[in-house]
């Protein structure tokens, strides 16, 4: 596979590399110490996703680039992830509806870049997700049910976060202009044509935990092109402080 | 000459083990995809068995110091494709993790019923019961779910069918 497509190589390793590192957050404040270890071992899946991909973004983008040049030397305005991902985690609830949101679309991208065969290199990498995004997509979904369809404290709480929450997922279907660059290459459908089945997948989820599809009339937009909420700002400047500081830094 | 550097390289490889089960040898955990020469450098091919499996680079540096001891130029290569899966693992790998309290991956069937929203029926490592309860799907390493036996009432370990 030729040519430099890193620019979108960045979308799906910047929502894996930020989401990872904000649910990393949980570790050692879990609300019981299995869903502790669930949500760090989601963190770690994404994390290690998101080496694999920006390892391959580097290499496509031919400036010797690594993923650690990459994760840890770029600002803010130079990421690409959604906007979804890098809000605080906010409750449990919170943390359990963003995660389901992203989850099940996460999991249509990247059924769809492992059938492709025009990047191999990247439908090998999306395989292999696939198998570590289905057991994180079959845990929020159950807890979704557990909250929506549990006590009237959790049901009232769920529901509140779902619906707050509602406004960034119009981002997962923007393509910002570049949905040609997806669509004639063959890698991936125009974002927009997962819409259907995203809500699909979403709504009968929320329709076994007797919640309500929330309906919203406008999206947020800007993290594909790099206009951030102050959040990312302030998870970056932790997760880079190391290595900013003692560059080239070796255990 | 060459056919046997590689032929001692893969012997030496057999003892090198897993640092999260360290009964098992990478190689019995289906991690090795081969050796081979490329101009004068030998190239172990590497799958790791979860993206963000924290073990993988660890494994990397042992495998490296192993076959270094054969042979001087050694570079151990990740392979993504075709992705690890756990019907690598031999009939006689599941036993011995069974031996050392981990419930092995038991086909593909049991954890298909998991992410179908079904209970899973993964028997208990030490009393052999089936009347068992999954605990959490993530356990204390990326490829185990966590699960207690409801006779003999300790938890274990179930090693994650991928």
């Amino acid at each position: 596979m030729e040519g430099n497509n890193s620019p979108w190589l960045l979308w799906l390793a910047d929502d894996a590399l930020i989401l990872g590192q904000r649910l990393s957050e949980w570790c050692g404040h879990g609300p019981v110490l299995e869903e502790d270890i669930a949500l760090s071992n989601v963190a770690l899946d994404l994390i290690g996703q998101a080496r694999a991909l920006l390892t391959l973004a580097g290499q496509r983008e031919g400036q010797s680039r690594d993923e650690d040049q990459l994760a840890f030397f770029r600002t803010d305005r130079a990421f690409r992830n959604l906007l979804l991902v890098e809000l605080p985690n906010g409750d449990f609830g919170d943390t359990i509806a963003r995660q389901f949101l992203f989850d099940q679309f996460s999991l249509l991208r990247y059924e769809a870049l492992a059938q492709q065969t025009i990047d191999l290199e990247l439908a090998a990498i999306a395989t292999k997700a696939i198998k570590e995004v289905r057991y994180h997509a079959a845990h929020s979904a159950k807890w979704i049910v557990r909250l929506g369809d549990g006590t009237d404290e959790s049901k009232v709480r769920i529901q509140a976060s779902i619906n707050r929450l509602w406004e960034y997922t119009g981002e997962f279907f923007m393509d910002y202009g570049m949905d040609s660059q997806w669509a004639d290459t063959g890698i991936l459908p125009p974002l927009a044509s997962f819409e259907k089945s995203w809500l699909k997948a979403v709504q009968d989820v929320l329709a076994e935990a007797t919640l309500e599809p929330p309906s919203a009339d406008w999206m947020q937009k800007g993290g594909r092109i790099g206009e951030h909420t102050e959040h990312l700002s302030f998870l970056l400047a932790e997760m880079q402080v190391l290595p900013r500081t003692y560059p080239g830094a070796q255990w | 000459m060459v056919n046997d550097v590689l032929t001692r390289i893969e012997k030496r490889l057999h003892s090198v083990m897993d640092p999260e089960l360290p009964f098992l040898t990478v190689m019995e955990l289906g991690m090795i995809r081969g050796i081979v020469m490329e101009s004068d450098t030998i190239i172990i091919e590497l799958t790791p068995t979860y993206t963000g499996c924290p073990a993988t680079d660890a494994i990397k540096e042992d495998l490296q110091e192993a076959a270094e001891e054969i042979y001087t130029n050694v570079s151990v290569r990740l392979v993504m494709s075709p992705a690890w899966t756990t019907d690598w693992i031999s009939a006689s790998t599941r036993k011995k993790m069974a031996q050392h309290g981990v419930a092995p991956p038991e086909g593909q069937s049991a954890d298909k019923a998991f992410l179908l929203g079904d209970e899973r029926i993964v028997p208990c490592p030490r009393c052999k019961t089936t009347n068992t309860k999954l605990v959490s799907p993530f356990g204390s390493t990326a490829c185990k779910a966590h699960f207690s036996c409801l006779d003999c009432l300790e938890p274990f370990d179930h090693f994650k069918c991928i």
